[in-house]
């Protein structure tokens, strides 16, 4: 059954020999030069405001926070929804129930500012 | 295999319905209802939705185990003992919070749905029949309570305990889930009927998986009941968090972890008990001693009810060890006393509190007796209970443990039990003679009390309990003795 | 041919970093990141065995340790971040109000 993979294998070894030559290639043929522009950092071309390295609002934070608990519960759903018709009206009921204690929590940190980016301390 | 799993029934998980529906409840209020007389009514709210749980749990008494959700959860006897227990705690706890939460300015909607929360989580580890279902019981429970001890106002101290907790806990929930893992592996299950039958028919007992499964289990679950050596973060979470909260822990987490342990040491791993109660006797050992003794240097009142509740842990691993039906049945017994005695004295701790963690030193406690008889005669109450001197019902508890061990031949387990509760009560009569015999140092401001009628109202409740229970306990005794039918 | 034996070792040796991380590291995200190498262990683990086994069981099991790993890392989170606010520091050793 190993035989399958030969070629992937072959195509692994390809590709990472390519990546290591142009590496080696750029080094040894082009020219270095560090012009102010060339060693700022790269914002989408952007020219960079500030430092890097600057303290951001922690409001990313919090939507992060609740963007991972709610990202996570989608995760149900892939399941769910590939056996959904096995499982009949009683899967929809369920799914709704999940998805309602979820929408509680929604509303819950909507009202409570948890969303606003404004002037609302947290 | 084995038991007959059906559909979903979901009335059998009917407790944890009302608990969470009263949690949400309490958030959807807490939103709409924008006034600061809300506050009692939110506590109110969550109280009916105990009482409605507790309805339900009790209609689970005395009938045929009924299981639901394909055999994951499981409503029987011994499911609504402890459904029963986790409702008394976590009620009193809402009394004693009503003032407190007001009083120290902590986010009265949160701190209700999150106790509830808690609450909901405990009662679904006593009815798990499945790994999966007690560890989502378990991380219900601790997630809450990682949040509920840090949520006293403007307190690092608060936050620092808050974090310690998370971190000891989710390190803990690490190892349990490793062990779960390699009882899988060994078991081929996660059902714990399954994995009881399969290891009661084959040969496997000395695999090397289920061997290093079973420690890795008793790991985790020695973290939550704070077992010695994995006792460290006790006394720092309990003297940091809220103190309605730390009563609450001690007593809650304490009883939901034991249930769960009982569940799946005395029932699945049954066939391993050889193996398991060698370590649980070192652990029981090391537990109360370790308690007992740290306990007696202790200034802080919080911090050494810590210790204390450390201790009391290593008293229930003897029942645990002894098993059978009188050592198990003493475990029940001993929690539903230490519950009632312990979130009596942390009623008591909570009246004296003054906001800002004041007069939690154990100094600020001289002379209240006197000026305060009725709450120093209550708090000598609970202090006598706790230590076991007899007529309360901490006497007949340690008396049930005790006996159980010696009629199972752990003479010497006993006889370290009996010395170490010697020790105890240095400590515990320590704090009724500085309330009664002792006069505030001079210049030092006299401890103001602070009351509130539902602390009252819990106050009562946990006195009437200690000592009927220590009077007339044999029908709570036989009510414990009937919940463990099935280990037998 | 790499067979379960193998992911189980892998699984093992990942617990081990994690948990040596945990008593090493003095940062407390760096701590937290060492709990959640310990979590993906057991759930690489989980699904080897589901795999030798033939049973479905552990990987339903991984669901909800991933699910339950992000509501932890989201308490976790906050609690770290309510915490630099009040001492500007994260490191485990500075907190010391309670004695550790």
């Amino acid at each position: 059954m190993n035989e399958g993979y030969i070629p992937i294998l072959f195509m692994l070894a390809l590709a990472t020999a390519f990546c290591v030559v142009v590496v080696i290639l750029s080094r040894l043929v082009g020219k270095r030069q560090d012009s102010s522009e060339k060693l700022m950092a790269y914002e989408c071309g952007n020219i960079p405001t500030g430092n890097a390295r600057q303290r951001f609002p922690i409001k990313f934070y919090i939507i992060a926070m609740l963007f991972i608990v709610f990202d996570i519960e989608a995760m149900f759903l892939y399941p769910w929804a590939v056996i959904y018709k096995s499982l009949k009206l009683f899967g929809l009921i369920e799914m709704v129930l999940f998805v309602g204690i979820l929408l509680i929590g929604f509303i819950y940190i909507w009202k409570k500012g948890a969303l606003e980016w404004g002037s609302r301390n947290i | 295999m084995g038991i007959e799993t059906g559909t979903v029934m979901l009335s059998i998980i009917g407790p944890e319905v009302v608990l969470v529906l009263a949690a949400l409840g309490i958030m959807m209020t807490d939103l709409f209802v924008k006034s600061d007389s809300e506050q009692p009514f939110l506590m109110w709210i969550g109280f009916v939705g105990m009482l409605g749980a507790l309805a339900v749990s009790a209609s689970f008494w005395g009938k045929e185990a009924a299981y639901g959700f394909y055999g994951m959860v499981v409503a029987d006897n011994f499911s609504a003992f402890f459904t029963t227990l986790f409702l008394i705690a976590g009620g009193l706890t809402l009394l004693m919070s009503s003032g407190y939460v007001r009083a120290q300015g902590i986010a009265a909607g949160e701190y209700y749905t999150l106790t509830l929360f808690a609450t909901t989580g405990m009662v679904l580890m006593a009815q798990s029949t499945d790994l999966i279902m007690l560890f989502l019981g378990l991380e219900v429970l601790s997630v809450s309570l990682y949040v509920l001890a840090g949520m006293a106002q403007d307190s690092t101290r608060s936050a620092e305990s808050s974090l310690k907790y998370f971190m000891l806990g989710a390190f803990s929930t690490g190892f349990l889930l490793y062990g779960i893992a390699l009882l899988y592996g060994a078991c081929g299950s996660t059902r714990l009927a399954d994995i009881g039958s399969v290891l009661a028919q084959k040969q496997i007992l000395r695999e090397p998986m289920l061997l290093a499964g079973m420690g890795l289990l008793l790991t985790g679950f020695g973290f939550k009941i704070a077992m010695a050596p994995f006792h460290r973060w006790a006394p720092d979470v309990y003297e940091g968090a809220p103190t309605p909260i730390t009563g609450f822990m001690s007593v809650g987490v304490k009883a939901a972890a034991f249930a769960a342990l009982l569940r799946v040491f005395a029932g699945s791993l049954a066939a391993l008990s050889p193996h398991w109660k060698e370590l649980l006797w070192i652990g029981s050992v090391l537990t109360m001693t370790i308690g007992n003794v740290a306990a007696l240097r202790q200034t802080n009142i919080k911090r050494m009810l810590a210790y204390s509740s450390i201790a009391h842990a290593g008293y229930i691993l003897i029942g645990v060890v002894a098993g059978g039906s009188a050592g198990t049945g003493a475990v029940l017994y001993y929690l539903l006393v230490y519950t009632l005695m312990n979130i009596g004295a942390f009623a008591v701790v909570i009246t004296i509190e003054q906001k800002g963690e004041k007069n939690l030193n154990l100094s600020a406690y001289a002379g209240i007796g006197s000026r305060h008889l009725a709450l120093g005669a209550a708090m000598a109450v609970f202090m006598f209970s706790l230590a076991g001197i007899p007529p309360f019902s901490g006497f007949m508890g340690k008396f049930y443990i005790f006996s159980a061990a010696v009629k199972e031949g752990y003479i010497g387990l006993t006889i370290i039990a009996v010395l170490n509760s010697l020790v105890s009560v240095y400590y515990y009569l320590r704090v009724t003679v500085m309330m009664f015999m002792q006069e505030p140092e001079s210049g030092a401001e006299e401890a103001a009390v602070f009351f509130h009628p539902a602390l009252a109202g819990v106050l009562l409740i946990a006195i009437f309990f200690t000592v009927q229970m220590g009077l007339f306990p044999s029908s709570y005794l036989q009510f414990a003795q009937d919940s463990i039918k099935m280990f037998l | 041919m790499v067979g379960t034996t193998q992911y189980l070792v892998l699984g093992a040796v990942l617990f081990c970093i994690g948990v040596a991380g945990v008593f090493i590291r003095r940062n407390a995200i760096v701590v937290f990141m060492c709990i959640e190498l310990m979590l993906s262990a057991v759930s690489l683990t989980f699904i080897a065995l589901s795999r030798s086994q033939g049973s479905i069981d552990g990987q339903i099991f991984v669901f909800f340790i991933m699910t339950v790993a992000a509501a932890e890392a989201a308490v976790g989170l906050a609690i770290i971040l309510s915490l630099y606010r009040r001492r500007q520091t994260i490191n485990v050793d500075e907190f010391d109000l309670l004695k550790w």
